[in-house]
């Protein structure tokens, strides 16, 4: 769905998204990273188990709450990628945290 | 930059580092007072200048020119006495001007003798069929991977809906190199009769109107063109977007994508004010919920000013303009400067504001949307996306005689989820006006209240921590 521009980037972290690894880039956020990796769905939801991602990018619709480092319902727009970052789909309302 | 968490107190806080939070700090400091400047992002600039102290040269070029505007107004507050607070949360503001925040990982309530607001927009939630699936995004989203991060559609994009931004994300992504397969303008074609009135004045700033004939100019010329008067847009697929259909001179058509980005104009984000309780009113022109200021940015609030597009749409220059305006008055009210003074430093800025003013007429009538795509979603459409209440079950509620939004959101749960109903409270005063026959300010928005953003045990025990201990 999403590519970068620059295809040789530096600065690179590895993280994994669903216990996956993957590269990012330090300075993405974990919504770009998941977007990036070609994961259409980031969370489903509580009501009905649709599948939903990412939708403004800009903390205010929730639709990007996800698992990251253990702790659920993080927006993933407004947290930034780290070297071993664990970022997870978030199934319904997320359980508590380990 | 601060690394601590804010003080308990300060004569001044301004929340919001876009534009008019930017100017706001920058006007206010220097007069002695102790100011901070409080903002979500991790880095100042807003969502119009967003990474302006990051980007790469290259990528800043794609944007256009306008953008660099942004790296003065951040290197007034870094050269400032002004505190500055990034990866800073709002959860609450009340009439004593007490303000919850979340820096870091914990909580803290703070105080001000002076509050300004300036949390600016967001692009408006209009509901149609499909918009929950993935891979069908806000076209702010995709201007915001494209300035922060250098991230493009990958296998082309489809645009759609009606506002400057999808023009101007439309001009970025060519420039960008990236495939738009369709630009559908759900923008009325009766508009242009509807603005034609107000074109003289916008003739005043007759540079804005060049720049957007210079964006359609240079997407013709690379082949995109733009199909006018599209209707009955939907996004279909099963667990994401597959394909977008709509309407174009009479006739149904679809276009294959995994990509949508949608754009309905841009409205004040007013959750922050309402929780004030500051005053609101319905827009007709700018079709939206405004909160009451005077000419200097004065809420219904004692103390609490709101300057940008916090208050009502204007753009990025006529944010600046406020900004400097409120925190003028901010500096007058905490005794700094004289009311003459005030009003000399004023003048400039009181001038250009009303310069910019000229094209918001035109640009109101414009983009000004249908009522059918405000108030008539279909009954199985979702309105609100976190709770999973569609336009049917809030009618349904409307016709067991519960006639105001906050009667509907009880019932139903509409605006109870994680947004808090940033996503839908418009909506729903729309449906409910629009099956009532009562107008939107009888119908009323939802009631806000505190914490405006989740907060979890730990960060609200972080409050206390005597008590804990």
């Amino acid at each position: 769905m999403f590519k970068r521009l620059d295809s040789n980037p530096s600065k690179r972290v590895t993280i994994t998204i669903d216990g996956i690894p993957h590269e990012a880039v330090a300075g993405e956020t974990a919504a770009a990273a998941v977007l990036l990796s070609g994961i259409d769905c980031t969370r489903t939801t509580p009501v009905s188990a649709t599948p939903r991602a990412p939708f403004c990018l800009m903390g205010v619709c929730y639709e990007c709450l996800m698992v990251i480092d253990g702790q659920p319902n993080r927006r993933a727009c407004q947290e930034y990628v780290a070297e071993g970052m664990r970022i997870e789909t978030q199934r319904g309302p997320g359980a508590l945290p380990e | 930059m601060s690394t601590a968490g804010p003080k308990a107190h300060y004569s001044l806080v301004i929340i919001g580092a876009g534009p008019a939070g930017l100017a706001a700090a920058a006007a206010a400091a220097g007069h002695g007072l102790d100011i901070a400047l409080l903002d979500e992002q991790r880095a100042p600039g807003g969502q119009i200048y967003r990474a302006i102290e990051s980007i790469p040269a290259e990528r800043a070029r794609l944007l256009g020119s306008e953008y660099r505007r942004g790296e003065d107004l951040v290197g007034a507050i870094r050269n400032s006495d002004v505190e500055y607070f990034p990866d800073t949360q709002i959860w609450s503001l009340n009439r004593e001007r007490e303000i919850g925040l979340v820096h870091g990982r914990s909580a803290a309530m703070i105080s001000a003798d002076q509050v300004v607001l300036a949390g600016g927009a967001i692009e408006r939630p209009v509901p149609y069929p499909g918009w929950t699936l993935p891979g069908v995004m806000n076209a702010g989203a995709g201007q915001i991977l494209l300035k922060a991060q250098g991230i493009v559609p990958a296998n082309g994009v489809v645009l759609a809906g009606s506002g400057a931004l999808l023009l101007l994300l439309a001009w970025q992504y060519m420039r960008a190199g990236v495939q738009i397969k369709a630009l559908l303008d759900c923008t009325p074609m009766h508009n242009h009769l509807r603005a034609l009135p107000y074109l003289p004045r916008a003739l005043l700033a007759r540079h804005y109107l060049l720049k957007g004939l210079q964006y359609k100019l240079d997407l013709k010329r690379a082949g995109i063109s733009t199909l006018q008067n599209v209707s009955d847009m939907q996004a279909d697929g099963e667990q994401r977007v597959e394909s977008v259909s709509y309407r174009h001179r009479g006739r149904q058509h679809t276009i294959k994508t995994d990509l949508l980005l949608t754009h309905f104009g841009v409205i004040p984000h007013i959750q922050l004010s309402q929780a004030a309780g500051c005053r609101h009113y319905w827009d007709k022109s700018q079709q939206c919920w405004r909160p009451q200021v005077d000419e200097w940015g004065n809420s219904s609030v004692n103390g609490i000013l709101i300057a940008g597009d916090g208050v009502g749409i204007g753009g990025a220059r006529t944010a600046e303009h406020a900004g400097r305006l409120t925190a003028l008055e901010a500096v007058r009210a905490l005794g700094r400067v004289s009311q003459h003074e005030r009003d000399r430093l004023a003048r400039n800025d009181r001038k250009w504001m009303r310069e910019e003013q000229h094209i918001r007429p035109f640009l109101e009538a414009f983009f000004h949307l249908p009522g059918k795509l405000l108030a008539a979603p279909a009954d199985d459409t979702v309105v609100c996306r976190c709770e999973e209440v569609t336009a049917g079950a809030i009618r349904k509620a409307i016709s067991e005689g519960h006639d105001d939004s906050n009667q509907v959101k009880f019932l139903t749960r509409c605006g109870m989820g994680p947004c808090q109903g940033r996503q839908c409270a418009e909506s729903v005063t729309h449906i409910v006006a629009g099956a009532t026959g009562k107008s939107l300010p009888e119908v009323g928005l939802f009631r806000v209240r505190p914490p405006i953003t989740p907060l979890t045990l730990e960060q609200l025990g972080s409050l206390f921590p005597d008590e804990t201990e």
